[in-house]
């Protein structure tokens, strides 16, 4: 990789901060303008939603077996087994559901978008588009934005779902708890403020998502070996992004609600 | 079969120019890439129903000209006017409704891989929301044009090159655009392809008159555009008799982003520019 000046780094940086801003902003507020391209978003809602549900429900679901598992281990020095309910929908519903489904649409759809999107610029489809009449953001990226916002909230209370079910699979086959019990704890765990946080964060999630993937989709040069860069790109920042807003959404959280 | 197509033209910017008015006027412009001057103090201006062949040698800026004028691109220095519009300060969003009177041959044909060959050609109608049986009757109607109705339900992925660029000839045409830009139509395809290619071009100026803007470094392609016509009744192209040339069609030559010779036919090849007469040679 060659190194470049600090002024110049400074200079890049601050320009493609610049451009990102300017892409989001044309993206969300293109839907409040006409033409929209409502088939558009339901196609990538299909794609993007579910498309996403087996590895979403997966995920989810054996995260939750594992949490049940380790939680059991360090709960039982404490005698507190049958508290496994309140820690797996716990950590579920307020961390691991968000933020594992939002790194694994991440994974699967900014990588998409990316290569998807950049594929079409660098064989000059995003030009033909425009020379056509089309602009390219209000047709490629703003039904991609408000098709992963909208369908990551649903796929996070699945993976929620999931994980509490894999967690019940384990407490009651293997850590022997009565399933009645595991499920009436982790119902009583889960205040309003838990469930509001939870699914909070998906839609900064899907934010990140969708305006990574086709930032660098849109921004992709240099042929097949620009699109392989873009895509990679696409996902370390989105996926790096998702922690950081995950722990920015957290403290605000926890600032609001008291938990 | 043309004369229909330019009777269902879609052209959403209504003011229409004066009929002595220039169509494209490209004033001193210039634009550099990086640290790289592409285009320096480009000038010229294209009349109505003109055909401006851009020649030059690979690398000399000439695909850039064609986005300038189609505001794909905006220039550092200088103007372009297109239909009296300023494309090199007018926001992209004007520039969409613009775009809708210009049809655009992209140098790799650009066209959507995930669309048939039916839907690319249909693009812009599509987007116009024209009703669905008007949209297949132009479709095919198109499609005839460039001798490829038989492929309206295949993707571009089947078709061969010169397939591909003539769909894309068809997808520029289709809206009756009173400007079209062709960005090396010919550019990667065998000689016998490139011909049918240009025997299109000229079918298209010769039916429609529409103004048009055609770069090659072909320059077999050059001359066979200023020296044929096409013949309404044989529906074939053919040489002008007696070594005649097209008055229509004029010159444009550029080099290493300098304009080297702007002018007719006549002009050309008689021209004692040294770099210009090798490059001819």
């Amino acid at each position: 990789m060659p190194f470049v000046s600090p002024e110049i780094f400074a200079k890049q940086t601050l320009a493609s901060i610049q451009d990102y801003s300017i892409l989001s902003w044309r993206a969300v507020s293109n839907l409040f303008t006409r033409p929209r391209y409502m088939a558009d978003i339901y196609t990538q809602m299909d794609y993007i939603g579910v498309g996403s549900m087996p590895i979403v429900v997966l995920t989810g679901f054996f995260t939750g077996c594992v949490l049940a598992l380790q939680s059991a281990t360090s709960l039982e020095a404490f005698g507190s087994v049958s508290l496994t309910g309140n820690l797996v929908a716990l950590s579920m519903v307020k961390e691991l559901g968000p933020v594992l489904t939002g790194l694994m649409v991440s994974g699967r759809n900014a990588s998409g978008m990316a290569s998807e999107i950049g594929s079409m610029k660098v064989t000059e489809q995003i030009d033909a588009m425009r020379a056509l009449g089309t602009d390219p953001v209000r047709k490629l990226v703003t039904p991609r934005l408000y098709a992963t916002i909208f369908m990551l909230f649903f796929l996070t209370i699945m993976s929620d779902a999931c994980g509490i079910a894999g967690g019940a699979l384990i407490s009651i086959v293997l850590l022997g708890l009565n399933g009645s019990s595991y499920f009436h704890n982790s119902y009583r765990a889960l205040q309003y403020g838990d469930v509001v946080q939870g699914l909070a964060k998906p839609l900064f999630s899907g934010f990140i998502i969708a305006t990574v993937g086709c930032y660098f989709g849109m921004n992709t040069k240099g042929g097949t070996q620009g699109v392989g860069k873009a895509t990679t790109q696409a996902v370390v920042i989105s996926s790096v992004f998702i922690i950081i807003v995950d722990l920015l959404v957290t403290r605000a959280m926890i600032g609001v609600f008291g938990r | 079969m043309m004369a229909d197509l330019a009777q269902s033209g879609s052209a959403t910017l209504q003011q229409e120019p004066d009929s002595q008015e220039p169509i494209v006027v490209v004033d001193d412009v210039s634009i550099i890439f990086d640290v790289k001057p592409v285009l320096q103090n480009i000038s010229f201006t294209v009349q109505r129903g003109e055909t401006r062949i851009i020649l030059g040698p690979a690398g000399g800026g000439k695909s850039v000209l064609m986005k300038l004028v189609n505001g794909l691109l905006k220039p550092d220095t200088g103007s372009i006017h297109v239909f009296g519009h300023n494309v090199s300060t007018m926001p992209e969003v004007d520039l969409f409704k613009l775009r809708s009177r210009i049809g655009m041959v992209f140098q790799e044909s650009a066209l959507f891989d995930s669309l048939s060959v039916g839907d690319n050609v249909a693009y812009r109608l599509h987007e116009d929301h024209v009703p669905e049986e008007e949209v297949h009757s132009r479709v095919v109607e198109a499609l005839q044009f460039v001798a490829l109705e038989n492929t309206i339900e295949k993707f571009p992925s089947e078709l061969s090159g010169g397939m591909r660029r003539r769909v894309s000839i068809a997808r520029a045409i289709i809206t009756n655009p009173d400007l079209i830009l062709y960005d090396s139509p010919t550019g990667g395809l065998d000689p016998i392809t490139s011909t049918t290619i240009i025997d299109l071009v000229i079918k298209q100026r010769d039916v429609t008159q529409t103004t048009s803007l055609v770069i090659t470094h072909r320059i077999q392609d050059a001359y066979l555009l200023a020296r044929s016509r096409f013949n309404p009744q044989t529906e074939k192209v053919e040489q002008i008799p007696n070594n005649g040339i097209d008055d229509s069609t004029k010159f444009l030559v550029l080099n290493e982003g300098k304009v080297v010779f702007d002018g007719t036919t006549e002009e050309l090849v008689h021209s004692n520019d040294p770099w210009l007469k090798e490059y001819l040679s």
